[in-house]
């Protein structure tokens, strides 16, 4: 029920536009009217350009993700539990982490090209810093009677990282994981706009350039979509695989 | 048991386990333990009473190597002790921090195991077993949240245990629960260490508590923790929750540990 009220207002919104549209008999190359938008997305989920396009996206920001992802869980996990690991790299942390991913594009794109490669870089750099950060913090925040329990019974470290440590944070790992995954798409879908020819981004570049607002409007929704279904997924998997995260998970 | 070192191993079939010899434990500039000795010998049952402030908790740590010695030491079976080891279980009392809460009881027992290299197809068997003996048996799949304080301090003991340790050390472990309960645990815990001739080291505030279950009270004083008085208990055993508590012996302990805590409150 309440998620029906939600929709009233972008449903409302969308009405108002196409009477706007056709009332004005407005002829726009920036402008496109709901009907056409949706005609344009209609045809291209019919098209495999547009699919290859999807899967570009989603498997350069995938891999961005994994990569970042990865990083920042083992970085985390060893500035958690050595704290002086933690303190020394603490700058190095705080002076690379509010550089806006995007900011490493002209020097990625000197490195790699274009291509996958370009963007899986920068997604991964973009999406370690927040995972590193929420798991350093979890490992931080593991009830300090564990600990004293993996000493009583002489765990060895390699032991008490599988045996207390993953699963005390596995539920905060998720939730980090669902916020990565959210900003790797950010991260994707911008490289694709600014720089790279590849996937949704440069699709909806070509829209604009070519002066197609019904295409650039579609590909923009189907973002959207996309972004959307991404995030819902992942908080339906976390709910369901850890149920005690119900508050937090918002 | 180690027989090289022999150190006052016979007297009167007693063996020695634990020493502690003028122990000091600070933290910063707070002098926490001041020169405090202990011997604990096996088989015993010792309970460390005190007001607080006194270094009750400290004195387990200190037990237990979770904290070194500024001074003096610590001597497990013969040898310095200053880590802990597995052979030296802690039962906190705290047990809600203390389990695994993502693992149901025969996986909290299984960690001990699994700690002291057990092979898997053992555990199954041992797991039961220490369960049924601490009266968890049918409560094997549940978890830590699902059970009571009750039942969940007789898991961490189960899994105390499952280390199939010579020293049992145990930290207020009954006080969070209601009479009734600590009444039952206080009797399986007393037949517990008698089956398994372990040593046990007990902190309570209750003084009762300390009377009922000891062989020997340890009595600490605080700024800074010392050592006040060793009161020896012979009650006979084993104890009972109503013929024990009337005997003119344990009134007359109950009324001396009340006289010497009553010093010290304000």
């Amino acid at each position: 029920m309440t998620a029906l009220k939600g929709l009233a207002l972008p449903v409302a919104l969308l009405v108002l536009w196409q009477l706007a549209v056709v009332l004005s008999g407005m002829q726009s190359d920036t402008i496109a009217a709901p009907d056409a938008i949706f005609a344009a997305l209609g045809r291209a989920l019919t098209e495999p350009a547009f699919w290859a396009d999807t899967g570009d996206t989603l498997a350069a920001g995938g891999m961005g993700l994994a990569l970042g992802f990865g990083l920042g869980t083992l970085s985390g996990v060893l500035f958690g539990l050595i704290p002086p690991v933690g303190r020394v790299m603490r700058v190095t942390v705080e002076l690379l982490r509010p550089l806006p991913a995007i900011a490493i594009l002209p020097i990625a794109l000197l490195i790699f090209g274009f291509g996958y490669r370009l963007e899986v870089a920068i997604v991964a750099f973009g999406t370690c810093f927040p995972v590193l950060v929420l798991t350093e913090a979890a490992v931080r925040q593991i009830e300090p009677r564990l600990s004293e329990v993996a000493r009583a019974l002489a765990l060895s470290p390699g032991a008490r990282v599988r045996k207390i440590v993953l699963p005390a944070v596995l539920p905060r790992l998720f939730v980090a994981l669902r916020l990565a995954a959210g900003i790797g798409l950010i991260i994707a879908i911008t490289v694709e706009i600014a720089a790279n020819p590849i996937g949704l981004g440069a699709r909806l570049m070509q829209a604009s350039n070519s002066l197609r607002p019904a295409d650039m409007y579609a590909t923009l929704f189907w973002i959207g979509a996309i972004g959307w279904a991404l995030n819902w997924g992942m908080l339906r998997l976390q709910l369901w695989l850890f149920p005690a995260t119900r508050g937090a998970a918002q | 048991m180690l027989e090289t070192t022999g150190i006052d191993a016979t007297k009167s079939g007693t063996q020695e386990v634990l020493r502690v010899d003028g122990a000091s434990v600070r933290y910063g500039a707070a002098t926490i333990l001041d020169g405090v000795d202990l011997t604990l010998n096996r088989g015993e049952f010792v309970c460390v009473i005190g007001p607080s402030g006194s270094g009750k908790t400290t004195f387990l740590r200190l037990l237990a190597g979770l904290v070194a010695p500024a001074e003096g030491r610590v001597l497990f079976r013969g040898a310095e002790h200053r880590a802990p080891s597995r052979e030296i279980a802690i039962v906190f009392q705290d047990y809600a921090n203390a389990l695994l809460p993502w693992r149901d009881a025969e996986g909290n027992v299984s960690l001990a195991l699994e700690a002291a290299g057990v092979p898997r197809a053992e555990r199954a068997g041992r797991i039961r077993a220490l369960l049924s003996k601490v009266g968890l048996a049918g409560s094997e799949k549940k978890f830590p949240s699902e059970m009571s304080g009750g039942m969940q301090q007789r898991l961490q003991i189960a899994r105390c245990l499952a280390q199939e340790p010579d020293v049992l050390l145990m930290d207020e472990p009954f006080g969070a629960l209601d009479a009734m309960t600590r009444q039952k645990l206080q009797d399986e815990l007393l037949g517990i260490v008698r089956d398994s001739n372990v040593t046990a080291f007990f902190v309570t505030h209750d003084l009762e508590e300390a009377i009922y279950l000891s062989d020997r009270i340890v009595a600490l004083e605080p700024d800074p923790g010392q050592v006040c008085r060793v009161f020896d208990v012979t009650l006979p055993k084993p104890r009972n929750q109503l013929s024990t508590r009337e005997m003119p012996e344990f009134l007359r302990l109950r009324r001396e540990l009340f006289d010497f805590i009553e010093r010290f409150e304000p």
